[in-house]
């Protein structure tokens, strides 16, 4: 008998990917939890397991093409039929929106998510009572997703178009988070009051473009998966966070020296003893001393929440594009631990090989453009963490020294801080630079203090 | 030369609508159709006169059904002329209608055929002889389409009609054969059967009305079947030959077992779908892009790749339906206009007029299946209606398409009498973004078949008072 294999939940908000690649064919005795596929979605490259085993018979899908949550993927026979069409991991119909799913467990699709606290999980579904008052849920997914469209009749939808605003980002305030004429009003009143006040509120309507076929040939190419969300998540990020930058230098040539002398030993582990690795640890040491540049801010309920746990996130440039997977507990580890891990991450994330999993849970992020070149930039926070580290490429310079009267030649590192001016005053900016500048330049400090 | 802010081609329901809009909202004019008066397809050989007639042949049916109910009719005796007179009544009526409509708004109605000259500009070969050239600040395309007529199946003989011959009503032949299973062949088809003819229904697929939910056509298949000669699901037509006796026509495909290879037929309708109007003279003249299904490539606000220029209804596109192409119609003017509105509708009502009706809106339940989308499907039998029973009319069904986490209507589906009426509720609830406690919460008037509605989100909870399923 053959058992379909149904595209499983891959993790909060994911609803569809790209197919990248097929690792099964037809004729495949294909084991459970055997990858089957290799999908591109807007958040990482997944490779879906399988949840049942047999003979692959078919494959229903294609490279390239866009499959979704539930789609038929191939079908198997012999399959033992268990979790032939893998159940919704969360019980969709009565979990609260406003909770906050657990980590997607990419990795493991297939498997039921720690389901939220799930009140009121009817026994019997048909004897289901329907509360009125769910209160507000979030607004229906982005537009281009396939779930059920925004909850809004006709003249509201309408009229959220002519006033620039996407239906899809309007909270709603009706039963079952139905929106109404003065919901859409609300959230233009707050997109203008956010613009009026500085900050670029990041739902109003992008200028049109003009007609570019006027002066030369122009081809158009659909933003995709990485593409996108970069430029979703950094519109949003540039829109509501109040950035400052700090420029520095730290001299680095004695660390480099060091380092130098234990790059072999490194190597000889699988690890890179990079500046990144360094600054990983600097940075951990850094967060320790001070706890709100390792926090993020909750502006629905006015509070800071401090982290206790330190992750690092690391951004590293691949041919699909910006992506930035996450270091975990760098302070409990030491910097060759950290160059091993951090030459295992990287590979990952170039062989798009990065789950969900390795992509979440950040608290503070490094930006390291030295190995291509330039000198001081302004990196963008990576939301909902307050601070980012940009590092630029270390160079000689002449140094005056005010004891000998003369100039050194000392290798100079220019770093760039850029804060979330909401939690960080100016003056622990520079403070947390400064404390960074003179971990790099005596090492020593770390051991002592970090 | 003569110049207007709106040009409209073409006068079927997409185009009149939007050229009465445009007029209303204070854009110079002018409306360009090749018929005396606006009204397309739709009104002079589409869907009004075949609903004249299938009125008809439901009120002829219902009279032969009475004897059921103690009342005995004699067979009726049909005056083809007057009926035919009673059928372009209602088309002269009603394109008087919108002429007058036109005139009243100061449109300027040019009868003949246009060629467009550019992205600003067109000619028109006019009905009364001559030629004028307009300019024009938009233009929108509204041409329509006309009936396929597959190379096989044309035979030039008038015993071989398509959609506007049969709607003539030219005589009612002793056999006839339909072509396509699609609404046009059984609406028409329908019509004939009642009126006396021996029809036999051909399909290439294996159910009636492609694309529409397998649960409602059965259904309507029922009914039909019993009306019809013959229906020959999976089978095709591979040879029409026109001989003195008949139009001698040759099948392939599971019909051939009992009904024959070759067949002869007094007359065939040949009704398997409509092809897009896209090819308008001078189109070359302009950016508008055709796809290769022939349809013109326009955006959701309607525009075509020549910013000028706006196309409606069936030239861009499925369903090629006369609702559908009067929305676009409006929305493409409003954009003219300087609104910032798109075609953003969630429901196309679908309605079949055979009896029992048939109509949908939304998602269906086949296109959910297609797409891998959980639904829950809430159904209510029309033999649970009692409206339905005074009918004497038990044979109806209809469903709620839900999404069971918001429990939002996404698809309502419905086949009974009436159907096609019953539909509008569904797409307001579909539109408005209802979920099926607002249904079950809005009191329904008895005795309706607007309950059954009201009743099937009942169903969707597993209360409603007409139908018990035990607890599980």
């Amino acid at each position: 008998m053959a058992t379909d294999f149904t595209l499983p939940e891959l993790g909060e908000n994911v609803a569809a990917g790209d197919v990248l690649r097929i690792l099964v064919k037809p004729g495949d005795t294909l084991a459970k939890d055997q990858p089957v596929l290799e999908l591109e979605t807007d958040k990482a490259t997944i490779e879906v397991p399988s949840s049942v085993a047999g003979v692959v018979k078919d494959v229903k899908v294609k490279v390239g093409e866009k499959v979704k949550v539930g789609q038929v993927i191939l079908s198997v026979d012999g399959g033992d039929g268990a979790a032939a069409s893998a159940p919704a991991p969360a019980a969709k119909a009565s979990a609260p929106v406003a909770a906050p799913a657990p980590q997607a467990p990419a990795a493991k699709p297939a498997a039921p998510a720690p389901a939220p606290p799930a009140p009121a999980a009817p026994a019997a579904p048909n004897r289901k009572v329907v509360d009125i008052n769910r209160g507000a849920r979030p607004a229906a997914p982005a537009a281009g997703s396939d779930l059920p469209p925004a909850p809004a009749s006709p003249s509201v939808r309408r009229m959220a178009r002519e006033l620039g605003v996407d239906i899809n980002t309007v909270t709603g305030t009706g039963p079952d988070g139905r929106i109404s004429i003065d919901d859409v009003k609300a959230h233009t009143k707050k997109i203008v009051v956010a613009a009026a006040s500085g900050q670029v509120g990041g739902g109003v309507a992008a200028e049109p473009l003009p007609d570019f076929s006027r002066w030369g040939d122009v081809e158009r190419q659909e933003m995709k998966g990485v593409r996108r969300k970069t430029a979703e998540r950094l519109s949003s990020a540039w829109a509501t966070i109040p950035h400052v930058t700090q420029h520095d230098y730290a001299d680095i040539t004695a660390l480099e020296e060091v380092r130098r002398k234990y790059q072999k030993a490194a190597e000889a582990k699988g690890g890179q003893l990079t500046v990144t690795a360094v600054a990983v640890k600097v940075v951990a040491a850094a967060l320790k001393a001070f706890p709100q540049f390792n926090s993020s801010i909750d502006m629905t309920t006015n509070e800071i929440v401090y982290k206790k746990y330190i992750n690092v996130g690391i951004a590293v440039d691949t041919e699909r594009g910006l992506l930035v997977p996450v270091l975990r507990n760098v302070d409990q580890k030491n910097i060759m631990e950290i160059a091993i891990e951090l030459a295992q991450i990287s590979e990952k994330a170039r062989a798009r090989k990065l789950s969900l999993d390795d992509m979440q849970g950040g608290c503070f992020s490094i930006s390291n453009l030295g190995g291509i070149g330039g000198s001081f930039f302004t990196p963008i926070v990576n939301p909902p963490e307050v601070a980012i580290l940009g590092i630029s490429r270390g160079s000689f310079q002449p140094v005056y020294k005010k004891e000998t009267g003369e100039f050194v030649p000392r290798q100079l590192l220019p770093l760039s801080l850029s804060y979330d001016h909401r939690v960080i005053d100016g003056a622990d900016g520079i403070r947390f630079m400064r404390w960074i500048v003179e971990a790099f330049e005596q090492p020593f400090l770390l051991a002592l203090n970090g | 030369m003569s110049s207007y802010q709106l040009v409209v081609i073409g006068g079927g329901p997409g185009g009149y609508a939007a050229a009465f809009l445009g007029a209303d909202l204070g854009l110079s004019t002018a409306l360009i159709d090749t018929e005396p008066n606006p009204g397309g397809v739709c009104v002079y050989r589409g869907c009004i006169p075949s609903k004249a007639l299938l009125h008809i042949a439901k009120l002829v049916d219902e009279s032969r059904h009475a004897k059921a109910w103690g009342i005995t009719f004699a067979e009726p005796k049909i005056d083809l002329d007057k009926l035919r007179e009673f059928k372009n009544n209602v088309v002269k009526k009603l394109t008087g209608g919108t002429g007058q409509l036109t005139k009243a708004r100061k449109i300027t109605y040019i009868q003949g055929h246009a060629t467009l000259l550019g992205p600003h500009s067109l000619k028109v070969a006019k009905t009364a002889g001559g030629e004028e050239t307009l300019e024009f600040g938009h233009a929108i395309l509204a041409t329509g389409s006309t009936p396929a007529m597959p190379p096989m199946l044309k035979v030039d003989d008038p015993r071989v009609m398509d959609s506007t011959g049969a709607l003539d009503l030219p005589d009612i032949p002793k056999t006839m054969l339909v072509v396509g299973g699609g609404y046009i062949g059984l609406e028409l088809g329908s019509v004939y059967a009642t009126l006396g003819s021996a029809v036999t229904v051909v399909e290439m697929t294996p159910g009636l009305l492609p694309g529409a939910d397998r649960d409602l056509v059965d259904v309507l298949s029922k009914k039909v079947t019993g009306l019809m000669k013959k229906v020959m699901l999976n089978t095709s037509v591979t040879k029409m030959v026109a001989e003195p006796k008949g139009i001698r026509v040759t099948f392939e495909g599971e019909g051939v077992k009992e009904g024959g290879k070759e067949q002869l037929f007094d007359r065939v309708l040949v009704s398997v779908g409509r092809r897009p109007n896209s090819k308008v003279p001078g189109l070359d003249s302009t950016r508008v892009k055709v796809n290769d299904k022939g349809f013109i490539v326009v955006d959701d606000q309607l525009r075509t790749e020549e910013p000028s220029i706006f196309a409606i209804g069936d030239v861009v596109g499925e369903p090629m339906l006369a609702h559908k192409a009067s929305h676009e119609g409006r929305v493409a003017v409003e954009v003219i206009a300087g609104e910032n509105v798109a075609f953003e509708a969630r429901a196309i009502p679908a309605v079949v007029f055979t009896d029992p009706e048939l109509a949908w809106a939304g998602l269906t339940e086949t296109q959910a299946a297609k797409e891998g989308r959980t639904v829950t499907v809430a159904k209510f039998p029309w033999g649970a209606s009692g409206r339905a029973l005074t009918l004497d009319r038990s044979d109806g069904l209809t469903k709620l398409i839900i999404d069971p986490e918001t429990e939002r209507i996404l698809g309502v589906g419905l086949v009974g009498p009436g159907a096609g009426e019953l539909i509008a509720e569904g797409v307001l609830a579909i539109e408005m973004g209802a979920n099926a406690t607002d249904l079950k919460l809005s009191i329904h008037p008895h005795p309706t078949l607007t309950e059954t509605l009201m009743e099937s989100a009942e169903v969707f909870y597993g209360h409603a008072t007409h139908v018990y399923r035990p607890k599980r």
